[in-house]
Formats: structure tokens, C-alpha cells, sequence
């Protein structure tokens, strides 16, 4: 997958925002927000960087993705998709009655989802596990983990960040989706996340700071940790993002957290992505 | 009869309309002030508002904190997360020093829908039932949600209520001169044959159930029991007398919650057939809310087959 370009991959970055699009506005339901701002990321792991085999979703060496803030799984739900990991027709069941892509991530009815997500802070510590495990049984494979500035306020993503200290895992890297909004607001009014990267660098971590939603950045900042793979630290990716990015109405707006838009808006959100209705 | 009212709604109102008569009213949310209603509270007396991020079991200590000041706090956020996530919290630093802290779960019971297993609690009466001291609550329609909300507002002491996502029937408006008492029940309707035992959006359907019934010929009472805990004992063991058989309904899982209190207290001074209807020892999953439910069998028909299968138990 490594070699991947970089415009290949931005184009794959849009075509994954317009699924987030079309599976919100089908099902009705969901969390377009906080799914665009993480298409970079999610894209640059899942198309260049991960070490995975669609064909076999368990593979024990894989590398592996946890999406701490499970409810932005419609952007990892378009990834899987087009990896291959099921038919492309599965995302218009989003949500729906008898799905395997449920409103959270179900590491049991969805293939290629390492470990089920959704109540916020507790897929991070999970993760170390997954890192610990790694060290432990001498495999080379990472654990690649998507947090949510919001998420951060929880105190037992601190718990976590203390062990993959302990522990050493430099084999754990970490993206904060920076996107200074969650529910009832910014982060900034609701309840302040005072120097979120300076935070993880006290707990021990290689922190990189990159804007989140530029391709190259998300790509060069990957290239960069593989080369201290080895470095005993484990790595935080700070990357500030915008929430509801690609999409005009929803950039910036808390509003676009956890709804679906209506048919004229959702013709809009796809005119303005370059997709077909 | 009016339009269909979620209890989160009527909940949110709740709170603005006793805020004068209740100065020491402060609320807490974690970052769901939209959905469990709270959100117009926060925009009425902000300075009465403190919206701890998303960090639940934090907001529990916090609000332990303001009462031990003297202050009435109502903790709101989903059910998963107030019963659920601060579980530890809401014992040791709420319950065991009797401080009175409201805990408001929104979004009980499969009827969160579409957000799926994570999001769905059904433990919830559970889990705060076996805290000691611990009042558990789920009222049924706005109307009582709202005098439920009043009356904890007059109780000191730690109690646990939940709220549900979906509009709901009112059925308790029409109740006479309606005084909701924490640990009486509302019998809706009396009945010979059976008696059906509910709370929370369950009470509407066990009175769908009660006119199944009624076209086959069955009587069945209908008790809202919407405190879980203390449980209107008396209550029970006249049902029980009466009707000699028993069906629960709740929203949540069979076991530990209302089912499981009712049957607990029958067995032990008056053992009549008790049937918990519920949801059966197993997750949840995404979907339309009415969809889930009837996936689940929480619908009344299933009420009216338990209620068939407890008569069934009382005849052998
Ligand atoms: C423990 C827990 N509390 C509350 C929620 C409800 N919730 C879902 S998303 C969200 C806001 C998340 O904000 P953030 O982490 O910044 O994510 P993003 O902005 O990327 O969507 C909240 C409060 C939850 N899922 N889990
Ligand atoms: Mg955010």
C-alpha cells in the first residue's frame, strides 16, 4: 500500500467524505461531523500506512486501528468498504435494523473493526492493550488510535496515556482529531482542554503537530514516526481539524455533530464533494 | 389525551418550571444538554448550569460536592453513562454519605434506537437497585414525569431517574386528582385474571396489552410502578392476593431490575407465578426504535403472552 501517492490519496479522502454523506443522509442517522474531519487520517492509515489484508480481517500481525471516538465510524465504515473488508452495498444499511454496521463500532458483526467502540474514552486504553500484547508476543505490527479533543476530557484517557508511558509503547501512535468542537459547544467554552498536546508530551509522548485535514502533512508526519518506531516513546499526532470539513453548512458548526441532512441539503453536501446523487 | 411527550422533555421543563420555588435547583450535564433536555435550563439560569464536558464520572463528584453545600443537584446525561459509567462514583461518593444528588439518566432501554448497543442501557435499574439507600425511578409520560421531578426535588436523599428517548403517550392525565407519592404505585386499571406490573414506556403498553386481553376474554390489572425502589410492596402482595399471578414489564434487562424486585419480595411472603417480561439477558442493536422493540418482544402482544403463560402457571 505504501506507495499510494499523494493525490490518489486525496481523491480517495473525497470519495470517502461523499460515503459519509450518502450512508448519514440513507440512514437518517449518524455523525457526519466529527466523520469528515478524521477522512484524512483515516484515509492515509487505511490506504498507505496500515499493514492490513482485507481478505483476512483477523490476521494476527495486522496492524491495528481503533477508533476511541467510535461514533465517526461512517468515515471507517467507507474505508472498510473500499478496502474490500465487505460489498460496498452493506453502508446503505447503516444504522438500519439487522445491520452489520451498527451506530458504533461491533468489533462482532463488522469485519475489519478491531475492537468494538462508541462510549467515549475507553477504546484508548484498549489500545495499550492491543500495544502491550504487540511487545509482549515480540510482533512488529502498530496500534493506530483516533481520539476526540472532546474524548480528552475523560479522565481515563489520562489513565491510558499513563500506561503507554510505563510501557514504552512506541509501537502505539495516537491522533487527537483536533476540531475544537463537541456537543453543547467548543471545547473551549464546555470545558477547556488547556494545552491538550503539551499534556500528552508531559505524559511521556512524542507529540507531532500537523493540520489534520492536509494530505501531505498527515502523510509526512506517518513517514516521520515510522523512522523512530523503535524510539521507546509512544507517538501523539496532533492534528488540528475541522469539523464537518468538505462540506460547506457543516464546517465549523457543533449542529452537524449528530444529524442527517434533509434531502436538499444532502444534494448540496454531494454537489459540493464532486459526487453523483 | 394530548400529543405524544418524551419524558426527557418533559423533564427539561421540569426543571425551568420549578427553578424559582427551587433556588438550591443546580444542573449538570456532560455534554448532552441537547438531547437529555437540560439544554433550556442552561439557557434560563446559566449561572445555575454547570456542563462538566464529557467526563460523567467527574460530574457524579462534582455534584456530590454541591450538596454536601447544601445545594439540589440534578445530574443528567444517558442512562449508560450516569447508572453505567459512574457507577462506583454514584455509590461511594453519593449514596453511602446520603448526600442528595439527583442522578438523571436519559436515553434508557433499547428505545435510544439507532445509536445501538453502547448507547442502550437496560442495566440501569440493576445497577442502582443494588446500591443500599438508592431510590430508583421511570416514570411513564410527561404528566408524571413531571411530578416526579417535583417530588425530588422535595426528597433528601440520593435517587436515581430515568428518562426515555421517544414521545409517549400521556395515560397518567387523566388520572384524578393524580398525587405522585416516591414508592406508591398507580394501579390504571383493575382485573381479576392477572396482573401486569410496568414502568417507564412499558405502562402504555401493558395497557395495549390489558385490551388484547380484555377481546379474549381475560381481565388484567394494570399497575404503574414507577418507583422501583423502595417498591410499593403492598401494592404487590394485593395483586398477588387478588389476582394470583404476576407479569413485569420493563425496558430493561430480566434481570436485577423491576421483574427481578417484584419477584424477590413475592417469593419470600406470598409465592404466586411471576413473569419477567423484558428485554431477555441480551444486547441491543441499531435500528428504528419501533423496530428494535418488536425485535426484542417489547410490544404488548408479548405483554398479553406472558400475562396468557402466568395464568397458565397459576391454573397447573
Ligand atoms: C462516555 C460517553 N459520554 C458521552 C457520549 C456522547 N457523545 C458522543 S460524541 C460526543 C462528543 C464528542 O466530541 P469529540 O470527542 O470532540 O468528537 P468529534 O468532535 O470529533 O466528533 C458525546 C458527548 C459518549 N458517546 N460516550
Ligand atoms: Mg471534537
Amino acid at each position: 500500500m505504501k506507495n499510494t501517492d499523494v493525490s490518489e490519496l486525496k481523491k480517495i479522502a473525497n470519495e470517502l467524505r461523499q460515503s459519509v454523506i450518502k450512508m448519514v443522509y440513507q440512514a437518517q442517522s449518524g455523525h457526519p461531523g466529527g466523520s469528515l474531519s478524521a477522512a484524512e487520517i483515516v484515509t492515509a492509515l487505511y490506504f498507505r500506512e496500515m499493514n492490513i489484508d482485507p481478505q483476512n480481517p483477523k490476521w494476527e500481525d495486522r496492524d491495528r486501528f481503533v477508533l476511541s471516538k467510535g461514533h465517526a465510524c461512517p468515515i471507517q465504515y467507507a474505508a472498510l468498504a473500499k478496502r474490500g473488508y465487505f460489498d460496498e452495498s452493506e453502508l446503505s444499511t447503516l444504522r438500519k435494523e439487522g445491520s452489520i454496521l451498527q451506530g458504533h463500532p461491533d468489533m462482532k458483526k463488522t469485519p475489519g473493526i478491531d475492537i468494538s467502540t462508541g462510549s467515549l474514552g475507553l477504546g484508548f486504553p484498549s489500545a495499550t492493550g492491543m500495544a502491550i500484547a504487540a511487545k509482549r508476543d515480540g510482533k512488529d505490527y502498530r496500534v493506530f488510535v483516533v481520539l476526540g479533543d472532546g474524548e480528552c476530557q475523560e479522565g481515563i484517557v489520562w489513565e491510558g496515556a499513563q500506561v503507554a508511558n510505563k510501557y514504552q509503547l512506541d509501537n502505539l501512535v495516537i491522533f487527537v482529531d483536533n476540531n475544537n468542537l463537541q456537543i453543547d459547544g467548543t471545547c473551549d467554552e464546555v470545558m477547556p482542554n488547556i494545552d491538550l498536546g503539551k499534556k500528552f508530551a508531559a505524559f511521556g509522548f512524542e507529540v507531532y503537530e500537523i493540520n489534520g485535514n492536509d494530505m501531505e502533512q498527515v502523510v509526512d508526519v506517518l513517514d516521520r514516526i515510522a523512522e523512530k518506531r523503535d524510539s521507546g516513546k509512544p507517538k501523539c499526532i496532533f492534528a488540528d481539524t475541522v469539523k464537518g470539513q468538505g462540506v460547506s453548512y457543516m464546517e465549523n458548526q457543533c449542529d452537524w455533530h449528530g444529524k442527517a441532512p434533509n434531502t436538499e441539503l444532502y444534494e448540496q453536501a454531494m454537489r459540493e464533494l464532486g459526487g453523483t446523487l | 389525551m394530548t400529543d405524544k411527550i418524551a419524558t426527557r422533555v418533559a423533564y427539561g421543563n421540569a426543571l425551568v418550571e420549578f427553578a424559582e420555588t427551587y433556588p438550591e435547583l443546580v444542573v449538570l450535564d456532560a455534554d448532552l444538554a441537547g438531547a437529555t433536555k437540560t439544554q433550556t435550563f442552561m439557557d434560563t439560569y446559566p449561572e445555575r448550569f454547570f456542563d462538566m464536558g464529557i467526563s460523567e464520572n467527574n460530574m457524579m463528584g462534582v455534584a456530590a460536592g454541591l450538596a454536601a453545600c447544601g445545594l439540589k443537584p440534578f445530574a443528567t446525561t444517558f442512562a449508560m453513562f450516569a447508572a453505567g459509567r459512574s457507577w462506583e462514583q454514584v455509590r461511594n461518593s453519593i449514596a453511602y454519605p446520603h448526600l442528595n444528588v439527583k442522578i438523571v439518566g436519559s436515553h434508557g432501554g433499547l428505545s435510544v434506537g439507532e445509536d445501538g448497543a453502547t448507547h442502550q442501557c437496560i442495566e440501569d435499574f440493576a445497577l442502582m437497585r443494588a446500591i443500599p439507600d438508592m431510590t430508583v425511578l421511570c416514570p411513564c409520560d410527561a404528566h408524571e414525569m413531571r411530578l416526579a421531578t417535583e417530588a425530588l426535588l422535595n426528597y433528601d436523599g440520593p435517587a436515581y431517574m430515568r428518562l426515555g428517548r421517544l414521545a409517549v403517550e400521556n395515560v397518567t392525565d387523566s388520572v384524578e386528582n393524580y398525587k405522585f407519592e416516591l414508592g406508591k404505585s398507580l394501579q390504571l386499571r383493575d382485573g381479576e385474571d392477572v396482573t401486569i406490573i410496568a414502568n417507564g414506556m412499558m405502562v402504555q403498553m401493558a395497557l395495549k396489552a390489558a385490551d388484547l386481553l380484555k377481546e379474549q376474554g381475560v381481565s388484567a390489572r394494570v399497575i404503574n410502578m414507577h418507583t422501583i425502589k423502595p417498591l410499593d410492596e403492598e401494592a404487590v402482595l394485593k395483586a398477588a392476593k387478588e389476582t394470583g399471578c404476576i407479569v413485569t414489564s420493563e425496558e430493561a434487562n430480566i434481570l436485577g431490575g423491576l421483574g427481578a424486585a417484584v419477584s424477590e419480595y413475592i417469593s419470600g411472603i406470598y409465592p404466586v407465578p411471576v413473569i419477567r417480561h423484558g428485554v431477555r439477558d441480551e444486547f441491543g442493536r441499531s435500528g428504528k426504535a419501533p423496530l428494535v422493540l418488536e425485535a426484542y418482544g417489547l410490544t404488548p402482544e408479548m405483554i398479553a403472552e406472558s400475562a396468557k403463560e402466568s395464568i397458565q402457571l397459576k391454573a397447573d
